[in-house]
Protein backbone atom coordinates (compact mmCIF):
# COMPACT_ATOMS: atom_id res chain seq x y z
CA UNK A 1 0.00 0.00 0.00
CA UNK A 2 2.92 2.72 0.77
CA UNK A 3 3.98 1.67 -2.61
CA UNK A 4 0.60 2.47 -4.20
CA UNK A 5 0.10 5.54 -2.31
CA UNK A 6 3.59 7.06 -3.09
CA UNK A 7 3.17 6.39 -7.40
CA UNK A 8 -0.23 8.38 -6.88
CA UNK A 9 1.28 11.08 -5.34
CA UNK A 10 3.98 11.34 -7.81
CA UNK A 11 1.09 10.99 -10.60
CA UNK A 12 -1.59 13.11 -8.87
CA UNK A 13 1.04 15.88 -7.79
CA UNK A 14 1.96 15.85 -11.76
CA UNK A 15 -2.05 16.60 -12.83
CA UNK A 16 -2.16 19.19 -10.02
CA UNK A 17 -4.28 17.17 -7.78
CA UNK A 18 -2.00 17.06 -4.49
CA UNK A 19 -4.87 18.12 -2.42
CA UNK A 20 -7.18 15.37 -2.80
CA UNK A 21 -7.50 13.36 0.01
CA UNK A 22 -5.63 9.99 0.42
CA UNK A 23 -7.84 7.99 -0.09
CA UNK A 24 -9.53 9.32 -3.66
CA UNK A 25 -5.91 9.41 -5.23
CA UNK A 26 -6.34 6.03 -7.18
CA UNK A 27 -9.84 7.17 -8.23
CA UNK A 28 -8.00 10.25 -9.49
CA UNK A 29 -5.24 8.56 -11.54
CA UNK A 30 -8.00 6.15 -13.06
CA UNK A 31 -10.22 9.51 -14.43
CA UNK A 32 -6.63 10.84 -15.47
CA UNK A 33 -6.73 10.45 -19.57
CA UNK A 34 -4.16 8.20 -21.31
CA UNK A 35 -2.30 11.13 -22.24
CA UNK A 36 -2.21 12.26 -19.11
CA UNK A 37 -1.22 9.55 -17.41
CA UNK A 38 1.73 8.85 -19.80
CA UNK A 39 2.62 12.24 -18.96
CA UNK A 40 2.82 12.14 -15.49
CA UNK A 41 4.93 8.99 -16.37
CA UNK A 42 7.17 10.24 -18.54
CA UNK A 43 7.48 12.99 -16.19
CA UNK A 44 8.41 10.72 -13.45
CA UNK A 45 11.24 9.15 -15.61
CA UNK A 46 12.96 12.47 -16.78
CA UNK A 47 12.32 13.92 -13.13
CA UNK A 48 14.67 11.15 -12.11
CA UNK A 49 17.29 10.88 -14.55
CA UNK A 50 17.44 14.61 -14.11
CA UNK A 51 18.41 14.29 -10.66
CA UNK A 52 20.75 11.72 -10.52
CA UNK A 53 22.09 11.50 -13.81
CA UNK A 54 23.31 7.74 -13.24
CA UNK A 55 21.73 6.16 -16.90
CA UNK A 56 22.79 9.37 -19.64
CA UNK A 57 26.56 9.64 -17.87
CA UNK A 58 27.65 6.11 -18.25
CA UNK A 59 26.02 5.26 -21.62
CA UNK A 60 27.31 8.70 -23.20
CA UNK A 61 30.58 7.65 -21.53
CA UNK A 62 30.45 3.94 -22.99
CA UNK A 63 29.49 5.19 -26.51
CA UNK A 64 32.63 7.78 -26.85
CA UNK A 65 35.00 4.70 -25.74
CA UNK A 66 33.58 2.71 -28.39
CA UNK A 67 34.35 5.66 -30.79
CA UNK A 68 37.79 5.48 -29.42
CA UNK A 69 37.87 1.87 -30.10
CA UNK A 70 36.82 2.07 -33.42
CA UNK A 71 39.12 4.82 -34.36
CA UNK A 72 41.78 2.43 -33.44
CA UNK A 73 40.51 -1.01 -34.99
CA UNK A 74 40.12 0.66 -38.29
CA UNK A 75 42.33 3.62 -38.29
CA UNK A 76 39.67 5.82 -39.93
CA UNK A 77 42.04 8.70 -41.53
CA UNK A 78 39.74 11.58 -42.96
CA UNK A 79 39.21 10.40 -46.63
CA UNK A 80 37.24 7.04 -45.41
CA UNK A 81 35.27 8.85 -42.70
CA UNK A 82 32.22 9.23 -44.53
CA UNK A 83 32.18 5.75 -46.33
CA UNK A 84 31.98 4.17 -42.31
CA UNK A 85 30.41 6.88 -40.76
CA UNK A 86 27.12 4.63 -40.47
CA UNK A 87 28.41 2.03 -39.74
CA UNK A 88 30.18 3.02 -36.78
CA UNK A 89 27.85 4.99 -35.55
CA UNK A 90 25.10 3.20 -35.90
CA UNK A 91 27.02 -0.05 -33.62
CA UNK A 92 27.55 2.33 -31.29
CA UNK A 93 24.19 3.25 -31.20
CA UNK A 94 22.81 0.08 -30.58
CA UNK A 95 25.25 -1.07 -27.97
CA UNK A 96 24.30 1.85 -26.22
CA UNK A 97 20.94 1.63 -26.71
CA UNK A 98 20.84 -1.90 -25.87
CA UNK A 99 22.77 -0.63 -22.21
CA UNK A 100 19.93 1.76 -21.49
CA UNK A 101 16.94 -0.19 -22.77
CA UNK A 102 18.38 -2.83 -19.85
CA UNK A 103 18.87 0.03 -17.07
CA UNK A 104 15.50 1.62 -17.38
CA UNK A 105 13.47 -1.51 -16.56
CA UNK A 106 16.26 -2.52 -14.33
CA UNK A 107 16.35 0.22 -12.33
CA UNK A 108 12.34 0.30 -11.42
CA UNK A 109 12.77 -3.37 -10.48
CA UNK A 110 15.66 -2.35 -8.10
CA UNK A 111 14.22 0.10 -6.29
CA UNK A 112 10.40 -1.79 -5.80
CA UNK A 113 9.31 0.75 -7.54
CA UNK A 114 7.69 -1.47 -10.21
CA UNK A 115 4.90 -3.22 -8.19
CA UNK A 116 3.82 0.21 -7.30
CA UNK A 117 2.93 1.02 -10.98
CA UNK A 118 1.56 -2.35 -11.71
CA UNK A 119 -0.62 -1.31 -8.84
CA UNK A 120 -1.89 2.35 -9.80
CA UNK A 121 -4.63 1.75 -11.35
CA UNK A 122 -3.17 3.20 -14.67
CA UNK A 123 -3.63 1.96 -18.30
CA UNK A 124 -1.01 -0.51 -19.62
CA UNK A 125 -0.88 1.24 -23.07
CA UNK A 126 0.41 4.32 -20.97
CA UNK A 127 3.06 2.61 -18.88
CA UNK A 128 4.43 1.53 -22.39
CA UNK A 129 4.02 4.87 -24.35
CA UNK A 130 5.74 6.93 -21.72
CA UNK A 131 8.83 4.03 -20.90
CA UNK A 132 9.13 4.38 -24.87
CA UNK A 133 9.74 8.07 -24.81
CA UNK A 134 11.60 7.93 -21.79
CA UNK A 135 14.06 5.42 -23.60
CA UNK A 136 14.02 7.14 -26.70
CA UNK A 137 14.93 10.70 -24.96
CA UNK A 138 17.95 9.07 -23.08
CA UNK A 139 19.23 7.40 -26.62
CA UNK A 140 18.52 10.45 -28.14
CA UNK A 141 20.21 12.47 -25.65
CA UNK A 142 22.98 9.93 -26.18
CA UNK A 143 23.32 10.03 -29.78
CA UNK A 144 23.15 13.40 -30.23
CA UNK A 145 26.36 14.15 -28.39
CA UNK A 146 28.07 10.88 -30.02
CA UNK A 147 27.51 12.42 -33.32
CA UNK A 148 28.80 15.88 -32.59
CA UNK A 149 31.99 14.18 -31.38
CA UNK A 150 32.05 12.00 -34.24
CA UNK A 151 31.78 15.11 -36.63
CA UNK A 152 34.41 16.65 -34.32
CA UNK A 153 37.23 13.33 -34.31
CA UNK A 154 36.45 12.93 -38.36
CA UNK A 155 35.03 16.16 -39.92
CA UNK A 156 32.18 15.08 -42.01
CA UNK A 157 30.24 16.37 -43.79
CA UNK A 158 26.79 15.50 -44.80
CA UNK A 159 22.55 16.38 -45.12
CA UNK A 160 22.06 17.48 -41.43
CA UNK A 161 18.38 17.43 -41.82
CA UNK A 162 18.17 13.75 -43.37
CA UNK A 163 20.95 12.43 -41.00
CA UNK A 164 18.72 14.18 -37.72
CA UNK A 165 15.29 12.37 -39.41
CA UNK A 166 17.23 9.37 -39.82
CA UNK A 167 18.73 9.04 -36.59
CA UNK A 168 15.42 9.57 -35.13
CA UNK A 169 13.17 7.39 -37.21
CA UNK A 170 15.78 4.83 -35.92
CA UNK A 171 15.82 5.16 -32.43
CA UNK A 172 12.12 5.52 -32.61
CA UNK A 173 12.14 1.86 -34.37
CA UNK A 174 14.53 0.38 -32.07
CA UNK A 175 13.06 1.64 -28.92
CA UNK A 176 9.74 0.76 -30.35
CA UNK A 177 10.58 -3.19 -29.52
CA UNK A 178 13.79 -2.39 -27.03
CA UNK A 179 10.91 -1.33 -24.60
CA UNK A 180 8.89 -4.16 -25.01
CA UNK A 181 11.74 -6.72 -24.97
CA UNK A 182 13.21 -4.81 -22.44
CA UNK A 183 10.17 -5.00 -19.79
CA UNK A 184 10.59 -9.23 -20.75
CA UNK A 185 14.16 -9.53 -19.98
CA UNK A 186 14.20 -7.36 -16.61
CA UNK A 187 11.67 -10.27 -15.63
CA UNK A 188 14.97 -13.05 -16.51
CA UNK A 189 17.65 -14.08 -14.13
CA UNK A 190 20.08 -12.88 -16.93
CA UNK A 191 18.59 -9.62 -17.74
CA UNK A 192 21.89 -7.90 -18.85
CA UNK A 193 22.66 -10.89 -21.44
CA UNK A 194 18.95 -11.59 -22.56
CA UNK A 195 18.01 -8.08 -23.75
CA UNK A 196 20.59 -8.19 -26.84
CA UNK A 197 19.68 -12.12 -27.83
CA UNK A 198 16.11 -11.15 -28.02
CA UNK A 199 16.34 -7.63 -28.74
CA UNK A 200 18.86 -7.76 -32.23
CA UNK A 201 17.39 -9.87 -34.25
CA UNK A 202 13.74 -8.58 -34.01
CA UNK A 203 15.79 -5.40 -34.98
CA UNK A 204 17.37 -6.29 -37.92
CA UNK A 205 14.87 -4.27 -40.43
CA UNK A 206 15.18 -1.00 -38.30
CA UNK A 207 19.13 -1.39 -38.29
CA UNK A 208 19.51 -2.43 -41.62
CA UNK A 209 16.80 0.77 -43.08
CA UNK A 210 18.65 2.97 -40.96
CA UNK A 211 22.16 2.38 -41.50
CA UNK A 212 21.03 3.01 -45.63
CA UNK A 213 19.25 5.96 -44.70
CA UNK A 214 22.28 7.64 -42.71
CA UNK A 215 24.62 6.48 -45.66
CA UNK A 216 22.04 8.35 -47.72
CA UNK A 217 22.33 11.36 -45.81
CA UNK A 218 26.13 11.00 -45.81
CA UNK A 219 26.29 11.30 -49.56
CA UNK A 220 27.33 7.70 -49.98
CA UNK A 221 25.69 5.08 -52.46
CA UNK A 222 22.73 3.38 -50.41
CA UNK A 223 20.62 1.85 -53.10
CA UNK A 224 17.13 2.85 -55.37
CA UNK A 225 14.92 2.23 -51.63
CA UNK A 226 13.64 5.37 -49.83
CA UNK A 227 15.24 3.92 -46.43
CA UNK A 228 13.96 6.49 -44.34
CA UNK A 229 10.09 6.03 -45.38
CA UNK A 230 11.09 2.06 -44.94
CA UNK A 231 12.41 2.96 -41.68
CA UNK A 232 9.10 5.07 -41.05
CA UNK A 233 7.18 2.00 -41.75
CA UNK A 234 8.89 -0.40 -39.54
CA UNK A 235 8.73 1.59 -37.00
CA UNK A 236 4.76 2.13 -37.29
CA UNK A 237 4.45 -1.89 -37.22
CA UNK A 238 6.85 -2.12 -34.52
CA UNK A 239 4.98 0.17 -32.42
CA UNK A 240 1.57 -1.28 -33.28
CA UNK A 241 2.70 -4.69 -32.14
CA UNK A 242 4.49 -4.16 -29.36
CA UNK A 243 1.72 -1.68 -28.21
CA UNK A 244 -0.64 -4.54 -28.26
CA UNK A 245 1.28 -6.78 -26.47
CA UNK A 246 2.64 -5.36 -23.99
CA UNK A 247 0.38 -5.69 -21.28
CA UNK A 248 0.88 -9.77 -21.77
CA UNK A 249 4.42 -9.05 -20.69
CA UNK A 250 4.35 -6.69 -17.27
CA UNK A 251 1.21 -8.74 -16.26
CA UNK A 252 2.35 -10.78 -12.66
CA UNK B 1 6.81 -17.15 -9.63
CA UNK B 2 3.80 -18.94 -9.82
CA UNK B 3 4.18 -22.32 -11.53
CA UNK B 4 1.44 -23.63 -14.11
CA UNK B 5 -2.38 -24.17 -12.79
CA UNK B 6 -2.21 -28.29 -14.14
CA UNK B 7 -5.34 -29.41 -16.31
CA UNK B 8 -6.79 -32.42 -14.45
CA UNK B 9 -4.16 -35.09 -14.84
CA UNK B 10 -5.21 -38.25 -16.72
CA UNK B 11 -2.03 -40.70 -17.12
CA UNK B 12 -3.88 -43.19 -19.25
CA UNK B 13 -4.92 -40.32 -21.93
CA UNK B 14 -1.58 -38.49 -22.68
CA UNK B 15 -0.59 -42.41 -22.91
CA UNK B 16 -3.28 -43.78 -25.45
CA UNK B 17 -1.82 -40.41 -27.28
CA UNK B 18 1.94 -41.33 -27.33
CA UNK B 19 0.76 -44.71 -28.96
CA UNK B 20 -2.10 -43.78 -30.76
CA UNK B 21 0.07 -42.81 -34.02
CA UNK B 22 2.49 -45.35 -35.00
CA UNK B 23 0.21 -45.26 -37.91
CA UNK B 24 1.58 -42.14 -39.21
CA UNK B 25 5.30 -43.00 -38.19
CA UNK B 26 4.60 -45.92 -41.25
CA UNK B 27 3.09 -43.27 -43.48
CA UNK B 28 6.13 -41.06 -43.26
CA UNK B 29 8.05 -44.14 -43.43
CA UNK B 30 6.79 -45.25 -46.51
CA UNK B 31 6.41 -42.10 -48.20
CA UNK B 32 10.09 -41.01 -47.21
CA UNK B 33 11.02 -43.99 -49.05
CA UNK B 34 8.97 -43.13 -51.79
CA UNK B 35 10.56 -39.53 -51.82
CA UNK B 36 14.06 -40.95 -52.17
CA UNK B 37 13.25 -43.31 -54.49
CA UNK B 38 11.44 -40.79 -56.68
CA UNK B 39 14.74 -38.26 -56.15
CA UNK B 40 17.11 -40.62 -57.22
CA UNK B 41 15.78 -42.43 -59.79
CA UNK B 42 12.24 -40.98 -61.25
CA UNK B 43 13.63 -37.27 -61.45
CA UNK B 44 15.81 -37.01 -64.34
CA UNK B 45 19.32 -35.21 -63.30
CA UNK B 46 19.76 -31.13 -64.14
CA UNK B 47 21.46 -29.83 -67.24
CA UNK B 48 23.72 -26.83 -65.35
CA UNK B 49 24.26 -28.13 -61.85
CA UNK B 50 24.29 -31.70 -62.19
CA UNK B 51 23.64 -34.09 -59.57
CA UNK B 52 23.64 -31.76 -56.59
CA UNK B 53 20.46 -29.79 -57.71
CA UNK B 54 18.76 -32.82 -56.00
CA UNK B 55 19.37 -31.32 -52.74
CA UNK B 56 16.43 -29.22 -53.90
CA UNK B 57 14.09 -31.64 -52.92
CA UNK B 58 14.78 -31.97 -49.51
CA UNK B 59 15.81 -28.40 -49.12
CA UNK B 60 12.77 -26.35 -49.61
CA UNK B 61 10.57 -28.94 -47.86
CA UNK B 62 12.25 -28.75 -44.63
CA UNK B 63 12.13 -24.81 -45.81
CA UNK B 64 8.39 -25.17 -46.01
CA UNK B 65 8.39 -27.28 -42.55
CA UNK B 66 10.58 -24.52 -40.73
CA UNK B 67 8.14 -21.79 -41.78
CA UNK B 68 4.93 -24.35 -40.97
CA UNK B 69 6.41 -25.01 -37.64
CA UNK B 70 6.54 -21.11 -36.93
CA UNK B 71 3.16 -20.65 -37.93
CA UNK B 72 1.85 -23.43 -34.97
CA UNK B 73 3.72 -20.94 -32.80
CA UNK B 74 1.99 -18.56 -33.50
CA UNK B 75 -1.19 -20.32 -33.32
CA UNK B 76 -0.66 -21.25 -30.42
CA UNK B 77 0.96 -17.95 -29.01
CA UNK B 78 -2.16 -16.63 -29.97
CA UNK B 79 -4.32 -18.83 -28.71
CA UNK B 80 -2.72 -19.11 -25.13
CA UNK B 81 -2.78 -15.30 -24.76
CA UNK B 82 -6.61 -15.74 -25.56
CA UNK B 83 -7.54 -18.67 -23.13
CA UNK B 84 -4.73 -19.41 -20.86
CA UNK B 85 -4.91 -22.36 -21.78
CA UNK B 86 -1.78 -24.83 -21.27
CA UNK B 87 -2.80 -27.08 -24.21
CA UNK B 88 -1.99 -23.78 -26.49
CA UNK B 89 1.62 -23.32 -25.14
CA UNK B 90 2.62 -26.63 -25.50
CA UNK B 91 1.61 -26.29 -29.17
CA UNK B 92 3.51 -23.22 -29.57
CA UNK B 93 6.49 -24.59 -27.61
CA UNK B 94 7.32 -28.04 -29.75
CA UNK B 95 6.33 -26.12 -33.22
CA UNK B 96 9.38 -23.87 -32.40
CA UNK B 97 11.68 -26.48 -31.16
CA UNK B 98 10.89 -28.59 -34.07
CA UNK B 99 11.14 -25.15 -36.39
CA UNK B 100 14.71 -24.45 -35.25
CA UNK B 101 15.45 -27.88 -35.66
CA UNK B 102 14.00 -27.37 -39.35
CA UNK B 103 15.53 -23.87 -39.89
CA UNK B 104 18.97 -25.56 -38.74
CA UNK B 105 18.54 -28.18 -41.77
CA UNK B 106 17.60 -25.90 -44.07
CA UNK B 107 20.98 -23.74 -43.53
CA UNK B 108 22.97 -26.70 -43.58
CA UNK B 109 21.43 -28.29 -46.33
CA UNK B 110 21.61 -24.50 -48.07
CA UNK B 111 25.11 -24.32 -47.68
CA UNK B 112 26.29 -27.70 -49.11
CA UNK B 113 24.09 -27.38 -52.46
CA UNK B 114 25.61 -23.58 -52.24
CA UNK B 115 29.21 -24.95 -52.00
CA UNK B 116 28.53 -27.12 -55.13
CA UNK B 117 26.71 -23.98 -57.19
CA UNK B 118 28.57 -21.08 -55.91
CA UNK B 119 31.61 -22.14 -54.55
CA UNK B 120 30.95 -20.48 -51.13
CA UNK B 121 29.57 -22.35 -48.12
CA UNK B 122 28.28 -18.73 -47.35
CA UNK B 123 27.04 -15.84 -49.02
CA UNK B 124 25.19 -12.78 -47.52
CA UNK B 125 22.40 -13.20 -49.98
CA UNK B 126 18.98 -12.34 -49.18
CA UNK B 127 17.27 -15.59 -48.50
CA UNK B 128 20.15 -16.56 -46.51
CA UNK B 129 20.84 -13.69 -44.21
CA UNK B 130 16.53 -13.28 -43.35
CA UNK B 131 17.07 -17.51 -42.84
CA UNK B 132 19.54 -17.01 -40.46
CA UNK B 133 18.40 -13.90 -39.14
CA UNK B 134 14.69 -15.80 -38.25
CA UNK B 135 16.83 -18.68 -36.48
CA UNK B 136 18.27 -16.40 -34.43
CA UNK B 137 14.71 -15.15 -33.45
CA UNK B 138 13.85 -18.96 -32.75
CA UNK B 139 16.85 -19.72 -30.96
CA UNK B 140 16.41 -16.51 -28.94
CA UNK B 141 12.60 -17.80 -27.79
CA UNK B 142 13.98 -21.76 -27.06
CA UNK B 143 16.86 -20.00 -25.25
CA UNK B 144 13.94 -17.53 -22.54
CA UNK B 145 12.13 -20.92 -22.59
CA UNK B 146 14.94 -22.72 -20.71
CA UNK B 147 16.22 -20.00 -18.44
CA UNK B 148 12.76 -19.17 -17.01
CA UNK B 149 11.93 -22.58 -17.10
CA UNK B 150 8.21 -23.88 -16.87
CA UNK B 151 6.50 -21.10 -15.35
CA UNK B 152 2.89 -18.80 -16.33
CA UNK B 153 5.70 -16.04 -16.42
CA UNK B 154 7.96 -17.79 -19.10
CA UNK B 155 4.63 -19.00 -21.23
CA UNK B 156 3.65 -15.52 -21.79
CA UNK B 157 6.65 -13.98 -22.30
CA UNK B 158 7.78 -16.59 -25.34
CA UNK B 159 4.14 -16.17 -26.63
CA UNK B 160 4.47 -12.56 -26.89
CA UNK B 161 8.46 -13.18 -28.64
CA UNK B 162 6.23 -16.10 -30.21
CA UNK B 163 3.85 -13.15 -31.95
CA UNK B 164 6.50 -10.79 -32.31
CA UNK B 165 8.96 -12.73 -33.68
CA UNK B 166 6.48 -14.11 -36.69
CA UNK B 167 5.28 -10.62 -37.71
CA UNK B 168 8.53 -9.69 -37.95
CA UNK B 169 10.27 -12.81 -40.22
CA UNK B 170 8.26 -11.42 -43.43
CA UNK B 171 9.75 -7.55 -42.81
CA UNK B 172 13.21 -8.73 -42.29
CA UNK B 173 12.97 -10.89 -45.41
CA UNK B 174 11.70 -7.81 -47.19
CA UNK B 175 14.28 -5.65 -45.64
CA UNK B 176 17.04 -8.03 -46.42
CA UNK B 177 15.96 -8.51 -50.03
CA UNK B 178 16.29 -4.72 -50.45
CA UNK B 179 19.14 -4.92 -48.74
CA UNK B 180 20.73 -7.30 -51.80
CA UNK B 181 19.74 -10.29 -53.78
CA UNK B 182 21.67 -13.13 -55.37
CA UNK B 183 19.72 -16.24 -54.55
CA UNK B 184 17.39 -18.30 -57.63
CA UNK B 185 14.39 -16.58 -57.72
CA UNK B 186 11.34 -19.00 -56.94
CA UNK B 187 10.79 -22.01 -59.64
CA UNK B 188 7.51 -23.10 -58.12
CA UNK B 189 5.96 -20.11 -56.82
CA UNK B 190 5.99 -18.11 -59.75
CA UNK B 191 2.96 -16.06 -60.62
CA UNK B 192 3.80 -17.25 -64.56
CA UNK B 193 3.50 -21.00 -63.07
CA UNK B 194 5.80 -23.39 -62.14
CA UNK B 195 9.24 -23.34 -64.50
CA UNK B 196 10.41 -26.99 -63.36
CA UNK B 197 9.88 -30.20 -66.07
CA UNK B 198 6.87 -31.81 -65.08
CA UNK B 199 8.92 -34.66 -63.41
CA UNK B 200 10.45 -32.57 -61.69
CA UNK B 201 7.70 -31.03 -59.74
CA UNK B 202 5.89 -34.41 -59.05
CA UNK B 203 8.96 -35.57 -57.35
CA UNK B 204 9.26 -32.08 -55.76
CA UNK B 205 5.50 -31.97 -54.52
CA UNK B 206 5.43 -35.95 -53.11
CA UNK B 207 8.70 -34.46 -51.27
CA UNK B 208 6.67 -31.24 -50.24
CA UNK B 209 3.99 -33.66 -48.60
CA UNK B 210 6.26 -36.49 -47.41
CA UNK B 211 8.02 -33.61 -45.35
CA UNK B 212 4.59 -32.23 -44.45
CA UNK B 213 3.68 -35.45 -43.12
CA UNK B 214 7.06 -35.85 -41.39
CA UNK B 215 6.09 -32.52 -39.41
CA UNK B 216 2.77 -33.79 -38.58
CA UNK B 217 4.25 -36.69 -36.93
CA UNK B 218 7.13 -34.59 -34.77
CA UNK B 219 4.36 -32.53 -33.57
CA UNK B 220 2.02 -34.72 -32.52
CA UNK B 221 4.89 -36.65 -31.11
CA UNK B 222 6.31 -34.23 -28.93
CA UNK B 223 3.53 -32.77 -27.82
CA UNK B 224 2.73 -36.20 -26.30
CA UNK B 225 5.74 -36.16 -24.88
CA UNK B 226 4.68 -32.56 -23.36
CA UNK B 227 1.79 -34.00 -21.84
CA UNK B 228 3.18 -37.03 -20.29
CA UNK B 229 6.00 -34.88 -18.60
CA UNK B 230 3.08 -32.38 -17.26
CA UNK B 231 1.18 -35.25 -15.93
CA UNK B 232 4.66 -37.09 -14.40
CA UNK B 233 4.67 -33.12 -12.79
CA UNK B 234 1.23 -32.76 -11.31
CA UNK B 235 1.39 -36.24 -10.17
CA UNK B 236 4.50 -35.39 -7.96
CA UNK B 237 3.02 -32.47 -6.77
CA UNK B 238 0.12 -34.52 -5.75
CA UNK B 239 2.21 -36.97 -4.00
CA UNK B 240 4.53 -34.29 -2.35
CA UNK B 241 1.03 -33.00 -0.86
CA UNK B 242 -0.28 -36.11 0.47
CA UNK B 243 2.93 -37.06 2.11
Amino acid sequence: MALRSSTARVLAAEDGLADSPAAAFPAAIARTSFVGQAWALLWKDLAVELRRRELVGSVLVFSLLVLLIFEFSFDVDRAQAEALAPGVLWVTFVFAGVLSLTRSFAQERDRGTWEGLLLAPLDRGAIYVAKLLANALVMLAVEVVSLVAFIAFFDVRADWLALALSVLAGTIGFASTGTLLAAMAAGTRAREAFLPVLLLPISVPVIIGSVKSTAAAFGQPAGAYPWLGLVLAFDAIFLAVSFAVFEFVIEE
Amino acid sequence: MSTLTLESPSAASAQARTHAFPWLAWITFVLMALSLVAVFLYAPIEKTQGPPQKIFYFHVPLAWDAYLAFFGTLVGSIGFLRSGRQKWDVLAFSSAEIGVVFTTLVLISGSIWGKTIWGAWWVWDARLTSTLVMWFIYVAYLMLRSSMGRTARAARYAAVLGIVGFVDVPIVHMSVTWWRTLHPQPTVANPAGPTLPGDMLATFFLCLITFTVFFVYLLRERMAVEDLRQTVDSLTARALETE
